[in-house]
């Protein structure tokens, strides 16, 4: 799960969002972004209409995936949470304020452009409260590979016709809608797929980010040996089922560092108490144990039939109204492919201290966070 | 060519064909370095005790998890460890189900096999061939960097590539959803919507799909980097409807009066 989103797109440097010298320090500091992509489930995202043509279909946005176990923390030798600070390397002896810090792109070796909030305000993509579908297409023409993130679009109570007439249609005629909106401040390509009287979104990669078998330069195919794709043929179909049994899709990672961390806990062995770590994700804020899940599902039903639902709670407490952001979810995800040889290279280059004892994950956090 | 990532054995049955493992999708995105103002020199990070201040040095940074609000349980290599799958290389496909058996929220990450030698195109692009565009995929499990991972497995054009899977507990499935009902919806209303959404039919072309933001924040470095005063280039309108729409919608809203009519 992508953290830090925010951080990883070009909008994002200190200012606030940013865990600046000052917000770091403060006890009180807003949980990062990294919550909105670990939101729980059953709080809207976004709310606005889907248009197509001069019909509107006013929906909520709703993340149809929820966060699961507890994020690793770095912790000081007595097992408190630490804090990130900036420094200059040329003056150590102090953290940097945010007014102290500016965003730069390095055009050659040391060379940098600076980028200031405003210029990179006045070019962000328009707000807009609009899903507007531009094309419908086979839906089976869409491969899974551009999908980034999948959400609910769930409709409003009074509303909910025009979305069953949509659902409806695009499901009979096998399309999916291609849309475009933006959500806090950020443009998003999506698709948005009809299941069972259900709309879905899913956000898309741009078109440049897949690389073709070319581009990875694997090999062309020998004469494909019919004797050998008739073995493979059967060892297909020696497999084959019907369904997908989901039980056996479960990572069982998290649920035992859990395990391990509540022995610990149950013989007060190693347990530390001290403020919440504010600088990670807030922890137990958004686990999900399924309660919201069932709730989120119950929100559909309500609203698909009609019924005056209570309006689920928006975002309280969240100081951005318009709800996620996961625009850097790309870009924290193209670091997830990387070796930990380069990223312990990218670290470097970040001089990031503490770099040759992280793990794989801490070090893309940490790399996140320092471009 | 690309550095693969990770070798393995993908193993289907008795078959097993050595592979690796490349990334598909590639980062495209602007990357800033912070920067101290006053003399323009990268920033450097480091972590802190809260309570005092004090720097941390990297070697004493211990790792842990906040169990519950405000109360930490560090954990120790050993501790760690005995959460962690064992390891192997090995991608194991287990299943061969329908291509809509795997709901779509459950895709997360596109990768590419590539055969692991000459030995191993035989048997790769004869798998390849196999799997086809054919209505099944194959659902593969396998541990890499001490994580669980699954993945649907895939053939493109003559070369197989890995999708992975989000963990089922992670993933909000639509098959929970209920049917909706409601009042109901009209043959004529029907109609209606689907002349529109044919009136809007294209094929999936990616190329379409271009990040503008990041152009015109290329552009703006662009331009400052050559001295010129940036221009901010101003957002595209958003796309217009067709004519053909328009005329559909005409159409549409005349159907819709007369309709109302008849009611």
């Amino acid at each position: 799960m992508p953290r830090s989103a925010k951080r990883g797109r070009a909008k994002s440097k200190p200012r606030k969002a940013e865990p600046s010298p000052k917000d770091a320090k403060a006890k009180d500091a807003k949980p990062s972004d990294a919550a909105a992509a670990d939101a729980p489930v059953a709080r809207a995202v976004w709310s606005g209409s889907i248009t197509f043509g001069l019909v509107t279909v006013p929906v909520e946005l709703y993340s149809a995936t929820r966060r699961r176990g507890l994020p690793l923390r770095m912790l000081g030798p007595e097992g408190v949470p630490l804090s990130r600070e900036y420094v200059c390397p040329e003056e150590e002896d102090r953290p940097l304020e945010g007014d102290e810090i500016e965003r730069g792109y390095e055009v050659r070796d040391g060379e940098f452009v600076l980028v200031s909030d405003e210029e990179l305000e006045a070019i962000s993509p328009r707000r807009s409260r609009d899903i507007e579908l531009v094309r419908f297409v086979d839906r089976a023409a869409i491969d899974p590979s551009w999908f980034v993130r999948p959400y609910f679009l769930v409709p409003d109570a009074d509303q909910s016709k025009a979305y069953r007439l949509l659902a409806e249609t695009m499901e009979r005629t096998g399309r999916a809608a291609l849309a475009h909106f933006v959500m806090r401040g950020k443009g998003y390509p999506v698709a948005i797929f009809a299941d069972r009287g259900v709309l879905r979104a899913e956000t898309l990669r741009y078109g440049d980010e897949l690389r073709s078998a070319e581009d990875v330069g694997l090999p062309a195919p020998d004469d494909v040996d019919a004797k050998r794709v008739a073995r493979m043929r059967r060892a297909i179909d020696a497999l084959a089922a019907d369904a997908l049994d989901e039980s056996e899709l479960v990572d069982e990672g998290a649920r035992r560092l859990r395990d391990v961390a509540e022995r610990k806990r149950a013989r007060g062995e190693d347990v530390v108490e001290a403020p919440a770590a504010e600088e990670e994700a807030p922890a137990a804020a958004g686990d999900s144990e399924g309660g919201e899940v069932v709730d989120l599902l119950a929100l559909i039903r309500q609203r698909l039939q009609g019924g005056a639902a209570p309006r689920p709670k928006r975002a309280a407490g969240r100081k951005r109204g318009e709800g996620e952001d996961e625009r850097g979810a790309t870009r924290g995800a193209a670091l997830q492919d990387e070796t930990k040889q380069a990223l312990l290279e990218r670290a470097k280059q970040l001089d990031i201290p503490g770099r040759s004892r992280m793990t794989r994950d801490e070090l893309i956090a940490s790399i996140r966070r320092a471009s | 060519m690309a550095r693969a990532m990770w070798k393995a054995q993908l193993a289907l049955g008795d078959v097993e064909i050595p592979v690796k493992l490349y990334a598909a999708v590639q980062d495209r995105d602007v990357h800033f370095r912070l920067l101290h103002a006053k003399d323009r020199v990268p920033v450097k990070q480091r972590m802190v005790d809260p309570r005092s201040g004090e720097e941390v040095a990297p070697e004493a940074v211990r790792r842990g998890v906040e169990i519950d609000s405000g109360l930490f349980v560090v954990l120790g290599d050993d501790d760690l460890a005995a959460a962690e799958p064992e390891a192997s290389r090995t991608i194991e496909v287990r299943r061969f189900v329908p291509r809509a058996a795997i709901d779509l929220s459950f895709y997360a990450r596109p990768y590419f096999l590539g055969p692991d030698g000459a030995q191993a195109c035989a048997d790769y692009f004869a798998l390849a061939a196999a799997i086809g565009d054919g209505e099944r995929v194959g659902v593969a499990h396998w541990v890499m960097r001490k994580k669980r991972s699954f993945g649907a497995l895939v053939a493109r054009g003559p070369h197989l590539a890995l999708v992975t899977l989000r963990s089922a507990d992670e993933v909000v499935a639509a098959g929970q959803l209920p049917q909706p009902g409601g009042s109901e919806i009209r043959a004529a209303e029907r109609a209606l919507a689907e002349q529109l959404v044919a009136a809007l039919d294209a094929p999936f072309d990616p190329a379409q799909l271009r990040d503008e933001y990041r152009e015109r924040v290329e552009a703006l470095i662009e331009a400052k980097a050559a001295g010129r005063k940036p221009k901010l280039p101003k957002e595209a309108a958003p796309p217009k409807p067709s004519g053909d729409l328009a005329a559909v919608l005409k159409r549409s809203l005349a159907a819709a009066k007369e309709s109302r009519r008849a009611a």
